[in-house]
């Protein structure tokens, strides 16, 4: 396979989960882990299927696929926020009943031929050497998670908003002290980043692997997603890049099958995860080591500033919940 | 006194209507009956000895992973990592099958095999034990991602070094012998249950009267007072973690010897993730799990034939059981709140 | 901005942190707030800053009655406040901190805003780079930081609490001629402190407050025993010099512990070259203002956290580099103040912390165990039955408890303030259970901010100031005059 094609696979193979990323991105740079992301994805593409093969509405279907999600957030963020439950046990939970619920209410819909999003080159643009095919002869899906890595970057480091949503998740006290109301932000985010994995979920069942039925294609995809928000360190930019890396792995599984058949695909379709790990590891101990370097960057070798790139802190208040009467 | 019982049970009335309440909607929403539901439910679990079999064949495992998650709950930790732990069990327990049965008696096989499935469980938990407390990896990330590694290592198995005679399928490897089978009388694990049963009551004893489970307890409830007292969070950590593998280990072995008696690729059958959700409806304590483990793989098995009848789809038992989880977190934090107003 | 506080009153329960305070903050001046540790200056100030509502009692600005509940309320009457503790955001540059508040558009315009940052700066004299990570800054930029967004805010008045505590000498320099150059532009500043060179340095005005009451108001300029007199006076001739009630330990012994130039940097708090002898049966009572390195130090002490720099030994042996549980090993044992959060296990009953902590065995014997938690809750008054959970315990009962959790081997006991929340009952209770049972046969290394306490109880007092040891000398050799200057920063070189 020569290089452009692959690039564009790697580019459009990553685009549902991309949506799925930065949606989670922007709920943990607010201070909520919604750990449900592989169930909702199942039920928001079941629910777009279903709006699309119904409505034959392809935007109808993708809005509510993204409102599903935003439901299932919504659960997460109101037990965590107004009740105080453990995020990490609702989240839990509501991925395998939502998992569930797919396959439950989906049922009457497996394996019926359905509508699916058009392929769209964008005219000129794909004539560009390169360039072209690699990124501007997909669909609109793929051209959507472009704009929504602009957008998120733009959003979290251009804008005021995006400065409160980062100092929500940092420190809710001082936030609050600073007039910022920082429940309401935090559900806002909570459901504005379950509504991007909603639509993920929409572009498999409707695109990527189109289609309802059992295993449906986007199993496993969540806690793929929630594991390179961490890998990508809470950056935009580094997640979508971590993104790309993971499709990236996975393409050249498929790659490297075909020189040696003898090896299942599923063993190459899984090799990203203990490197996934691997980098965990790796990103853990450079963070020790970063703490103790020199901090002026031109003093350091490739290695430290590679060390250096990877290093990553979370949002200093991710995932507690902060209860004082004063909110 | 009076008021507070009726109030309590009040609540859970409530949190019941709620479960059942929520399913019979959803039933209705697939157009589908629900009261038939609910009769067939019940009628596919309980109604004759060979079903009631069945729901022990799932009862055992749910039972061997739900102990071994008591441990790792007592130190607050979440170990979503289970899943691959039941399946280094059932690899550890077909690799040894396959290795030593032509040499020795079966029922040595078998007791052989029990043990390296527990070690090759408990090694699998010690690994994400160790990535947390050495690698800095959240228990719960690198726990799913060895869920995924122990994945692929069974299929490669299966299609690899153990495939089949002839084509190597999804079906999994090549069956084992019957005298390599855990007995079973009339359909009744009693082997497995046999073995469920001591690991729970070695848990609950483990836990309520030896010194080992208060550290857990007290290491889970204040790890830095824990320090002062001498005791060391990163070796409990370990310790339960590495328990928590090796009783999922053995729920591997049941899953090969006594369900499947080869390995196939969803030998785990999820039933790690569903304890996780057990031992939260039993609110992290060991008595409950025995009827919580029944309850659900009544569910489970009932469910099996919700297809061919009424054309549902059977994981409506994972959403009835999702959504009791669901309720009852809920309705337990707000008497927690309640208390908090009453003080 | 002319302020006037008339008749401030807050009550907790029956503790009157704030009885009846009124005094004026007059505009172009540096006004200092004087007192020692818990005389009501932090919550008068959070008062006035909005953060803490009073219970009665009227503020004036300019001659006009104001009545606010929030900080934001009190931003925008132009009063602001920079906390001991920053309510910043480590993981944020030093231009977005500066940004977060202030009211701008909805695009970030980062160049106006960088030469606006750098322009307050420079009026100052600070120097802070406006793309910086503040988690790379010391707690003086962040500081800094804290004012110019303040000033970028309108603020009028400033209210200071303890600014000097944790910054390094150039930086006290750099911030007080900042706030020198802001009160001859018409601002009102409030200095709070226990530091009395910082009072006699800046302020114009001195309001000296003990108890939760006004008890002196001075002009510049500030005469230091005077102020001294005003912030002790009454409470230290009531101390009486007579003793401790523990048996003095026998001469010429040789040191149980050594502990020899220890140097640790912990965020705010630094410790520079302490080093410090504990013999046999000896009695150490740490005085200090809060956050002046003695939390830190007795944490070293106990194991719990490794030093930068310097060397413990115990009866000769090297213990330096080694973790609590070999610090256990050779019988030393801390209790922090924080009972519940680090000393006990909220959720366990009385009995499982007997249980834990006593039998050493794989199996627990609830019945020996039991009886030793009955014997433990009858010898230390414990009100609580052996089901009782640790968190269902008043205070006093919960420092009964860790008291009681003590192994009766125990050679070094470091406590860090013991009676804290306790009434007198209660605290001479706990002292005299610790004489009856160790006395003479264990050391103890305790940290009290009351001073009547450390006379009546220690043979020996040091005194930490800003992460030194700045006073140690056996309690018949001083007098609580010379503690209490020691603790405000004032030594006499003999």
């Amino acid at each position: 396979m020569d290089t452009t094609i692959l690039l564009a696979s790697v580019i459009s193979s990553a685009a549902p989960i991309i949506f799925a990323t930065l949606g989670e991105t922007f709920t943990e740079r607010a201070g909520i882990v919604n750990l449900s992301l592989d169930g909702t994805i199942l039920l928001s593409a079941m629910v777009g299927f279903v709006v699309a093969y119904n409505t034959h509405n392809l935007i109808l279907a993708f809005l509510a696929s993204g409102l599903t999600g935003a439901a299932v957030a919504s659960i997460v963020a109101i037990g965590s926020l107004f009740y105080g439950l453990s995020q990490v046990a609702i989240g839990f939970v509501l991925t395998l009943t939502c998992r569930d619920l797919a396959y439950f209410l989906g049922n009457a819909y497996t394996r019926l031929p359905g509508p699916q999003v058009k392929h769209l080159a964008i005219p000129l643009l794909k004539d560009l050497p390169f360039i072209g095919p690699v990124f501007f002869n997909h669909n609109l899906v793929v051209y959507l998670s472009y704009v929504l890595i602009i957008f998120s970057w733009y959003y979290f480091y251009k804008t005021k908003a995006g400065l409160i949503l980062r100092a929500c998740g940092e420190n809710p006290v001082a936030a609050y002290s600073r007039g910022i109301n920082v429940k309401l932000h935090q559900l806002a985010y909570t459901l504005w980043g379950g509504f991007w994995v909603g639509l993920s979920g929409a572009s498999y069942s409707l695109l990527f692997k189109p289609g309802w039925g059992r295993p449906q294609g986007a199993e496993g995809i969540g806690w793929i997603a929630l594991a390179i928000v961490i890998f990508g360190g809470w950056d935009p930019l580094k997640v979508a890049l971590g993104t790309y890396f993971f499709a990236f792995l996975q393409l050249v599984g498929i790659l490297l099958q075909s020189s040696y058949p003898q090896i299942p695909s599923q063993v190459f379709q899984v090799a990203p995860f203990p490197l996934m790990i691997l980098m965990l590891v790796i990103m853990h101990i450079s963070s020790q080591k970063t703490a103790k370097l020199d901090p002026q960057p031109q003093h350091l070798s490739p290695i430290q500033r590679l060390l250096r790139f990877l290093k990553t802190t979370p949002p200093a208040a991710l995932g507690s919940n902060v209860h004082t009467k004063e909110f | 006194m009076l008021k507070s019982y009726y109030s309590l049970i009040n609540k859970w009335l409530i949190a019941l209507v709620c479960v059942v309440a929520v399913t019979s909607i959803l039933l209705l929403f697939a157009h589908t009956p629900p009261l038939t539901t609910y009769k067939l439910l019940l009628k596919g679990s309980l109604s004759s000895r060979a079903k009631l079999a069945r729901v022990f064949q799932v009862w055992v495992p749910l039972m061997l992973c739900s102990c071994g998650l008591l441990f790792t709950f007592s130190m607050k930790l979440w170990n979503i990592g289970i899943e691959g732990q039941v399946m280094l069990g059932a690899i550890g327990a077909t690799a040894s099958l396959m290795w030593i049965s032509p040499h020795f008696a079966p029922w040595m096989c078998l007791i052989l095999s029990l043990g390296i499935a527990f070690i090759l469980g408990a090694l699998w938990g010690f690994g994400s034990g160790l990535l947390k407390t050495s690698g800095g990896v959240n228990e719960i990330f690198g726990g799913l991602g060895l869920n995924f590694v122990a994945q692929g290592l069974i299929l490669w198995l299966i299609f690899g070094p153990w495939k089949r005679p002839g084509i190597a399928s999804m079906s999994g490897t090549k069956p084992f012998d019957v005298s390599l089978w855990l007995p079973h009388i009339h359909r009744f694990p009693v082997l497995g249950m046999l073995l469920a049963l001591i690991i729970f009551i070695l848990t609950a004893i483990l836990l309520s009267s030896t010194r080992q489970g208060l550290k857990f307890k007290a290491l889970g409830i204040n790890p830095k007072a824990g320090k002062l007292y001498g005791l060391s969070p990163t070796a409990n950590t370990l310790i339960a973690m590495t328990l928590a593998g090796g009783c999922a280990g053995l729920c591997g072995f049941f899953q090969v010897t006594g369900v499947y008696h080869r390995l196939i690729p969803a030998i785990s059958s999820n039933y790690g993730y569903l304890s996780l959700l057990v031992v939260m409806l039993a609110n992290y304590k060991w008595w409950p799990i025995p009827f919580i483990s029944f309850f659900f793989a009544c569910l489970n098995v009932g469910s099996i034939q919700l297809p061919l009848i009424l054309k549902i789809d059977s994981s409506l038992s994972g959403v009835i059981q999702g959504i009791c989880v669901l309720v009852f977190i809920w309705v337990k934090q707000l008497s927690v709140f309640e208390r908090a107003d009453d003080t | 901005m002319k302020i006037r506080l008339e008749n401030i009153c807050k009550y907790y329960g029956k503790v009157k942190a704030n009885d009846k305070i009124s005094f004026t903050i007059e505009p172009n001046s540096i006004h200092g707030i004087l007192g020692e540790n818990g005389a009501g200056k932090s919550t008068l100030m959070k008062i006035l800053a909005g953060f803490t509502p009073k219970t009665s009692g009227k503020i004036f600005i300019n001659g006009q009655m104001v009545n606010y509940n929030t900080p934001t309320k009190a931003l925008e009457l132009g009063i602001g406040m920079l906390y001991q503790d920053p309510q910043d955001f480590a993981g944020l540059t030093v231009l977005e901190n500066f940004l977060l508040g202030l009211k701008t558009s909805w695009k970030i315009k980062e160049y106006e805003y960088t030469v606006k940052l750098t322009n307050l700066c420079q009026q100052l004299g600070f120097k802070l780079q406006p793309e910086a990570y503040l988690k790379d800054l010391t707690v003086g930029e962040r500081q800094q930081l804290e004012i110019v967004r303040l000033l970028a805010l309108g603020v009028e008045v400033l209210i200071l609490d303890e600014p000097s505590t944790g910054i390094s000498t150039q930086q006290k320099q750099i911030l007080f001629t900042a706030l020198k150059r802001l009160a001859k532009q018409g601002k009102s500043i409030l200095l709070v402190s226990h530091k009395l060179e910082d009072i006699t340095e800046l302020c114009d005005q001195v309001t000296v407050l003990s108890n939760g009451q006004v008890t002196g108001e001075f002009m510049a300029p500030l005469d230091t025993e005077q102020l001294l007199e005003c912030m002790f006076g009454q409470k230290l001739k009531q101390i009486i010099n007579s003793g401790s009630i523990f048996p003095q330990p026998k001469n010429k012994s040789t040191p149980l512990v050594q502990v020899r130039d220890i140097c640790s940097d912990h965020g705010r708090i630094r410790l520079k070259n302490c080093s410090l002898s504990i013999y046999p049966g000896e009695i150490i009572g740490i005085a200090g203002l809060e956050n002046s390195g003695q939390e830190l130090f007795l944490r070293i002490l106990a194991g719990l956290v490794r030093p930068q720099k310097g060397t413990i030994t115990i009866n000769g042996k090297n213990l330096t580099e080694k973790n609590n549980r070999t610090f256990l090993q050779n019988h030393i044992h801390f209790i922090p103040t924080n009972r519940l959060e680090e000393g006990l296990f909220a959720d366990l009953t009385l009995l499982e912390h007997y249980l834990l902590v006593f039998q050493q065995s794989f199996w627990l014997k609830s019945k020996s165990a039991y009886k030793l938690c009955l014997q433990k809750i009858e010898d230390l008054k414990i009100k609580g039955l052996p089901n009782t959970p640790a968190k269902a315990l008043s205070g006093g009962n919960q420092q009964r408890l860790l008291l009681s959790l003590l192994p009766r081997q125990a050679k070094l006991l470091i406590l860090e303030h013991p009676t804290r929340g306790l009434d007198v009952e209660s605290a001479l209770w706990v002292w005299q259970y610790l004489q009856k049972c160790y006395g003479l046969k264990a050391s103890i290394v305790f940290s009290s901010p009351e001073l009547d306490e450390i006379f009546q109880v220690a043979h020996k007092v040091i005194v930490f100031y800003n992460g030194q040891i700045l006073l140690s000398k056996k309690i018949s050799d001083t007098t609580p005059e010379e503690v209490g200057n020691a603790i405000a920063g004032k030594v006499e070189h003999a």
